[in-house]
C-alpha cells in the first residue's frame, strides 16, 4: 500500500450511485467529498471503521478502484444570496443555464461545483449603520433582485455582534465584504451578501405561530371547498395521467405566495423547459411582473443521477426557508416526492440495507416527517411572520393509495387532493376528487373566510358539499333502476349536483377567464348555483316536472357562467341570481 | 498491452466474477475469448476491491472457469456511427447483422448517453399528422414527444405502429432528413420479419436503422439495443439535423430482462421482483426524445409494451405512464369486436397535446371538439352499464342516443383500414359529424359560436 495522506480516501466498491471507500476514518457523515480524478460530487452517507460508503450525485461511469476520494471538510451546502429567482439549478444548486456553457445539449459529470453567479454586481442599499448590535437573522442591506422581490441580506444564524466597519450603498458581488461585525468575545467576522448553510439542517426560527390564513390559489376546488393554507403541508395523490403536474404548476402560477420554488423531482424533462418557456411570458395578478421573477425552479428530471433526486428535495426547502426568514410567504411544490422516495429505496437497496414495506427503507416515515415539519407559519429571528408552504405531489402505483409513500404521507399532511383517475378519464379537470379529499384547514381558516370573503361562504360550502355526497348516494339507486323512476325532488339533485360538477368544479387552466379565480367571484357563482336550488326547489314542490325546470334557459347560463362572467365584473352574477328568481317565478305562475 | 485474464472465479447466469483485477473502471467493456476462438463482450457492472461483476453480453453459456481469457478495453460501449448506418441492420451492441461491411468511423458515441439539460431542450409544439383518427384528433402526437402504445399480448400494435410509420407527415421533415429508427428486444422473428416487409413495401428502408435483439438472443444485449437504437437517433437527430422516429419494441421484455439480470445479481427486489431502479433506468430511456434549442433534428420515440395480463397497473406500464408523456391504450374488447386500432380513448392521453393543436397548428376547434368527445364517450360507459341492468329499452331517449353515438364512434371514427390516411381536416369532420348525432343540449364542453359553425345535427 501506498502512504496516504489523512485526507485522502481510496475507492473500493462500486456499484451505480453507491461507492465506498477505506482510508476514511477521519471523515465525516454528511460530508461533502469528491470522487475520483474527475472529481465526481458525492456525499458521505455511513462510516464503519475506516471504509466510508459515499453515494455520488453523479454518473459513475468509468471510475476506477483505487481512485482517491477527497474530503471537503463541508456538509452538503448551499450559497444563498441574490442570483436564485428566476433561476433553474440541479438537485444541489448547480445552474443548469451555467451548465449549459460548458457543454451544449448533454449534462456532463466532472464539472464539479458550481453555484449562483459570484461575479454578478448587485445595486446594494446598505440599511445598518457603525455601532449598531445586530442579532442573528437581521437585515443589514437589501437587493432589488428583481422587481417583485427584495432580497434581504440577513445575519446568518448563530452569529451576533456590533458593527465597526460598514460599506456605503454601491454595487457589490456576492462575496464582497459589505460590514464587519465585532462579537462580544472580540472576534471579527466579516459579513458580505450571501451566507451559507446545510441543506439537511432546518433554519432556525424565533417560534411557530398558529395557522390562521389560506394559501389562496385560484383554484375553485381548492380554495372553496379544501383550502390550503399558508404554512400548511398539501398532499397530492394520483396515478399517471391524472394531472398532478398540471395542478401543481396552476398552483405555481396563481397561489399567492410571494416565493415559489418549484421542484421537479425526476419527473420529465420537457415539463421543466415548459415552465422556462410559459412563466416568463405570465403575468402575476398582484405584481403585474413577469411570475418567473418570483420563481425558483430545481430540476433532477428521471433521467439525472439518483442521488441527487434525493438532495433535491432538501436543496428546495433551505432555499424555500431561506427566503421565508426575509419575512416571505414562500410555497415549495415537490413535483414527486415518490420519485424522492424511490430514490431512497434505490439507494438503500444498493447499501444492503434491510428493505421494510414494498422494498422501501424503514426510515421513509421519519424522512418524509422531517420533510413536511419544515413547513410552518412563524414568527422569524427578526420578529417578522413568514411561512412555508409545502405541496408535495405523490405518485402511487397503479393509482392505489394503499402504497407506503401516500400511507404515510397522509400521516403527516393536513390536506389532501386526492386526484381520481374517473375524473380524468372523463376529462373533469381538475380531477380533484370531491368526495375522498380533505382539508383539516377549514376550521383554522373559517374566521379568516368570514371576515375577508363572506360570512356564510363556509354554510354555502357545506351545502353543496352534501348535495354532492347525496347525488353519490343517488347514483348508486340510478346505475341499478334508471334515472326516469327518482322523485322529482330526487333528480333535481342529481341535476343541480351535475351543475355543481360542471359550473363550478371544473376549471379550464387553458381558458383565459377560468384559470384563475377570485375568491370574491367563487363565492358569487356558489350564490348563483344556491338560487338555482332553492328556486328550482320551489318549482319541484308544486309539481313541474324536472325536464320543464332544466329546459329554463338560465341553467346553461349557470354552467357558462365561468367563462361568460369575468374576475372584475362580478356584479354580473348578481344579475344572474336575479334572473333566477324571476324566470322561476314566472315558471311557477304559468303553473299555478 | 493490456492484461488478459485467464481465470475466472464464478460464472452465474450472465455474470461472470473475476478476482485480483487492477485498474478496471466502472462500466467499462470487455473482451472475453473463449478457447474455441469464439469471442463475447462483456461489461463491468460491479468492482468491489480487487473483484469485478462482468456482465457477458451473449451468455455464458459453454464458458468455464479457465477456458477463457478476458481483456479489458479501457472504454464503456461506444457505437461507431456515420450517415451510412440507414438502411443497416445490427444486433443489440451494434455489430452488423446483414452481413455487410463494419462501420467505420471517427465519431464514436457512449451507448449510455448523458441526460439532457432542461435548458437546453426546445418545448415540442408541432402536430405530427398520423392520419390516424382517434390519435390525431384526441391523443395528438406531437414531434419530438414520446408516446408509448400500450397493447396487450394478440393486440394489433405492430401494425399500428407500421401505420404510424408510414403515414406520419412531421412538420420540416423530407426524404432527406427523415428516418426511422426501429428497436426491437425480444420479439419474435416473424414480428421481425413483419416490419422489416412493411418498411420496405413502403419503400422507406434506405431510410431506416435496425436493432435488432430477437426473442431467443440473448438477453444481455437487450439491455443494450434501446440505448445504441437510441444513440443512433441522437447522433442523426442532433449532428445530422435529421427528424427521427424512433419504435422501441417491446419493453417488456426489456424490463423482464433488467429483472433476470438483477435477480442473478441479487439485488433486493421491489414491485412483483422488478429492481428498485426500473423507474431511473426506464427514464433513461424514454427521457432521450426530444427536441434541442439551436437544433433543426427531432427525436420522436413510440415505445410499444404489452401489458402483462392486460393490466395497466402493472409496474411496466406503469412506471412508462410517469415517464412518457401520454400513452395510446389498446383494448382487447375492442380487438374482439374487430375494430381496428382497437384505442381505447378514455386511459388514452397526449400531455403535449394542449400546446401543439388549435387555430395556429390544426384547426380552431380541435381542443373543444376533443373534450367534447372524451366527455360525451365517457358517458357512454355509464348510459352502457345501466343499459345491461335495465334493458336497452327502458333507457331513456337521451340515452338512447348516446348508445347510438357510443356505437357509431367506435365504429366510423376509431375503426379505418390501415390503408386509409385520414387528413386532419377529414378527422375533425367526422368527429362534428358523429357528435352530431346527440342534441345539441349535450354538447356542453364547446363554445356556442362553434356549435353553431360546426354541429350538423337537426336544429332543436
Amino acid at each position: 500500500m501506498k502512504k496516504l495522506n489523512e485526507y485522502f480516501g481510496i475507492v473500493e466498491l462500486i456499484n451505480g450511485p453507491v461507492v465506498k471507500g477505506s482510508n476514511m476514518a477521519s471523515f465525516k457523515v454528511n460530508e461533502m467529498v469528491t470522487v475520483g480524478e474527475r472529481e465526481l460530487i458525492g456525499e458521505v452517507v455511513s462510516l464503519e471503521g475506516d471504509v466510508a460508503t459515499v453515494q455520488v450525485y453523479e454518473e459513475t461511469e468509468g471510475l476506477r478502484a483505487g481512485e482517491k476520494i477527497t474530503s471537503t471538510g463541508n456538509p452538503l451546502s448551499l450559497n444563498l444570496g441574490p442570483g436564485m429567482l428566476g433561476n433553474m439549478f440541479d438537485g444541489i444548486q448547480r445552474p443548469l443555464k451555467k451548465i449549459q456553457e460548458i457543454s451544449e445539449i448533454f449534462i456532463p459529470e466532472g464539472i464539479g461545483l458550481l453555484s449562483i453567479d459570484e461575479d454578478m454586481e448587485w445595486e446594494t442599499c446598505i440599511t445598518a449603520k457603525e455601532e449598531d448590535f445586530l442579532m442573528p437573522g437581521e437585515v443589514y442591506a437589501t437587493v432589488q433582485e428583481t422587481l417583485s422581490i427584495v432580497h434581504k441580506i440577513m445575519v446568518p444564524p448563530g452569529v451576533k455582534g456590533k458593527i465597526i466597519e460598514i460599506k456605503p450603498n454601491g454595487k457589490y458581488k456576492l462575496r464582497d465584504t459589505v460590514a464587519v461585525l465585532e462579537t462580544q468575545s472580540g472576534e471579527k467576522i466579516n459579513l458580505t451578501l450571501m451566507q451559507r448553510w446545510p441543506v439537511r439542517r432546518p433554519r432556525p426560527i424565533s417560534k411557530r405561530i398558529p395557522i390562521y390564513k389560506p394559501l389562496v390559489t385560484g383554484q375553485r376546488v381548492i380554495d372553496t371547498f379544501f383550502p390550503l393554507a399558508k404554512g400548511g403541508t398539501v398532499g397530492l395523490p394520483g396515478g399517471f395521467g391524472t394531472g398532478k403536474t398540471v395542478t401543481q404548476h396552476q398552483l405555481a402560477k396563481w397561489s399567492d405566495a410571494d416565493i415559489i420554488v418549484y421542484i421537479g423531482c425526476g419527473e420529465r424533462g420537457n415539463e421543466m423547459t415548459n415552465v422556462l418557456e410559459e412563466f416568463p411570458a405570465l403575468i402575476d395578478p398582484r405584481t403585474n411582473r413577469p411570475l418567473m421573477e418570483r420563481t425558483i425552479l430545481i430540476a433532477n428530471t428521471s433521467n439525472m443521477p439518483v442521488a441527487a433526486r434525493e438532495a433535491s428535495i432538501y436543496t428546495g426547502i433551505t432555499m424555500a426557508e431561506y427566503f421565508r426568514d426575509m419575512g416571505y410567504d414562500v410555497a415549495i411544490m415537490a413535483d414527486s416526492t415518490s420519485r424522492w422516495a424511490e430514490a431512497l429505496r434505490e439507494i438503500s437497496g444498493r447499501l444492503e440495507e434491510m428493505p421494510a414495506e414494498e422494498g422501501f427503507p424503514a426510515y421513509l416515515p421519519s424522512r418524509l416527517a422531517q420533510f413536511y415539519e419544515r413547513a410552518g407559519c412563524v414568527e422569524t429571528l427578526n420578529g417578522e411572520e413568514a411561512s412555508v408552504t409545502i405541496i408535495g405531489a405523490v405518485s402511487p402505483p397503479g393509482g392505489d393509495f394503499s402504497e407506503p409513500v401516500t400511507e404515510n404521507t397522509k400521516r403527516f399532511v393536513s390536506a389532501f387532493l386526492a386526484l381520481d383517475k374517473k375524473l380524468a378519464y372523463a376529462r373533469h379537470y381538475p380531477a380533484i376528487n370531491y368526495l375522498t379529499s380533505y382539508s383539516a384547514y377549514v376550521t383554522m381558516l373559517e374566521e379568516w373566510y368570514r371576515e375577508n370573503v363572506a360570512p356564510d361562504m363556509m354554510e354555502l360550502r357545506g351545502k353543496m358539499i352534501r348535495l354532492l355526497q347525496e347525488e353519490e348516494k343517488l347514483n348508486e339507486i340510478v346505475q341499478l333502476v334508471g334515472e326516469d323512476v327518482l322523485p322529482n325532488d330526487q333528480a333535481l339533485v342529481l341535476e343541480i349536483a351535475r351543475t355543481i360538477k360542471k359550473a363550478f368544479l371544473q376549471q379550464n387552466a387553458l381558458h383565459k377567464e377560468d384559470t384563475y379565480v377570485t375568491l370574491k367571484k367563487q363565492y358569487k357563482m356558489l350564490i348563483v348555483i344556491n338560487a338555482l336550488y332553492e328556486n328550482a326547489l320551489k318549482c319541484v314542490k308544486i309539481g313541474i316536472p324536472i325536464s320543464t325546470i332544466r329546459k329554463e334557459e338560465v341553467f346553461e347560463e349557470v354552467i357558462k357562467m365561468k367563462y361568460d362572467v369575468p374576475n372584475d365584473q362580478v356584479e354580473l352574477l348578481d344579475a344572474l341570481s336575479e334572473k333566477i328568481v324571476t324566470d322561476y317565478e314566472q315558471l311557477r305562475l304559468k303553473y299555478q | 498491452m493490456r492484461k488478459e485474464y485467464l481465470k475466472l472465479e464464478k460464472v452465474e447466469g450472465p455474470l461472470i466474477v473475476l478476482s485480483n483485477i487492477e485498474d478496471v473502471a466502472y462500466d467499462e467493456m470487455a473482451n472475453i475469448k473463449l478457447d474455441n476462438g469464439e469471442l463475447r463482450k462483456g461489461k463491468v457492472i460491479k468492482i468491489d476491491g480487487s473483484n469485478v461483476v462482468v456482465q457477458v453480453f451473449e451468455g455464458t453459456a459453454g464458458i468455464s472457469t479457465h477456458n477463457v481469457s478476458v481483456k479489458f478495453t479501457g472504454e464503456p460501449l461506444t457505437l461507431p456511427l456515420s450517415k451510412e448506418i440507414l438502411g443497416r441492420t445490427f444486433n443489440g451492441i451494434g455489430e452488423p447483422m446483414d452481413g455487410a461491411y463494419q462501420i467505420i468511423s471517427q465519431d464514436k458515441y457512449n451507448v449510455n448517453g448523458r441526460p439532457i439539460n432542461p435548458v437546453a431542450r426546445k418545448y415540442p409544439r408541432d402536430f405530427i399528422q398520423t392520419g390516424v383518427s382517434a390519435i390525431d384528433a384526441l391523443m395528438t402526437l406531437i414531434r419530438g414527444q414520446k408516446l408509448p402504445i400500450f397493447s396487450g399480448n394478440g393486440i394489433a400494435h405492430n401494425e399500428l405502429a407500421v401505420q404510424i410509420v408510414k403515414q406520419a407527415k412531421i412538420e420540416g421533415a423530407t426524404n432527406d432528413n427523415f428516418a426511422v429508427v426501429f428497436g426491437a428486444m425480444g420479439v419474435r422473428h416473424d414480428d421481425a420479419s413483419y416490419f422489416m416487409r412493411s418498411f420496405e413495401a413502403a419503400g422507406v428502408l434506405d431510410h431506416v436503422v435496425m436493432y435488432l435483439n430477437l426473442a431467443d438472443d440473448p438477453i444481455t444485449e437487450r439491455i443494450s439495443t434501446p440505448r445504441c437504437a437510441l444513440t443512433a437517433a441522437e447522433y442523426l437527430a442532433f449532428e445530422h439535423d435529421m427528424h427521427v422516429l424512433v419504435i422501441l419494441t417491446d419493453m417488456t421484455s426489456y424490463s423482464e430482462a433488467l429483472r433476470e439480470i438483477s435477480s442473478t445479481r441479487g439485488e433486493v427486489p421491489s414491485r412483483k421482483g422488478y429492481p428498485g431502479y426500473l423507474y431511473s433506468d426506464l427514464s433513461t430511456i424514454y427521457e432521450r426524445a426530444g427536441m434541442i434549442k439551436g437544433k433543426e433534428g427531432s427525436i420522436t420515440l413510440i415505445p410499444i409494451l404489452t401489458m402483462p395480463n392486460d393490466d395497466i397497473t402493472h409496474p411496466i406500464p406503469d412506471l412508462t405512464g410517469f415517464i412518457t408523456e401520454g400513452q395510446i391504450v389498446l383494448n382487447r374488447e375492442l380487438n374482439q369486436k374487430g375494430i381496428y386500432p382497437p384505442i381505447a380513448i378514455l386511459p388514452s392521453l397526449s400531455r403535449l397535446m394542449k400546446d401543439g393543436i388549435g387555430a395556429d397548428y390544426t384547426r380552431d376547434d380541435h381542443a373543444d371538439l376533443a373534450n367534447q368527445i372524451f366527455s360525451s364517450y365517457s358517458k357512454v360507459q355509464d348510459v352502457r352499464s345501466l343499459a345491461q341492468i335495465i334493458g336497452e329499452d327502458d333507457l331513456g331517449d337521451i340515452d338512447k342516443l348516446f348508445l347510438k353515438f357510443g356505437r357509431a364512434f367506435e365504429e366510423k371514427f376509431v375503426a379505418q383500414s390501415n390503408f386509409e390516411n385520414r387528413s386532419i381536416a377529414e378527422t375533425l369532420d367526422l368527429g362534428w359529424k358523429i357528435l352530431s348525432i346527440l342534441p345539441k343540449s349535450e354538447l356542453d364542453r364547446l363554445k356556442p359560436e362553434m356549435i353553431e359553425k360546426y354541429y350538423k345535427g337537426k336544429k332543436e
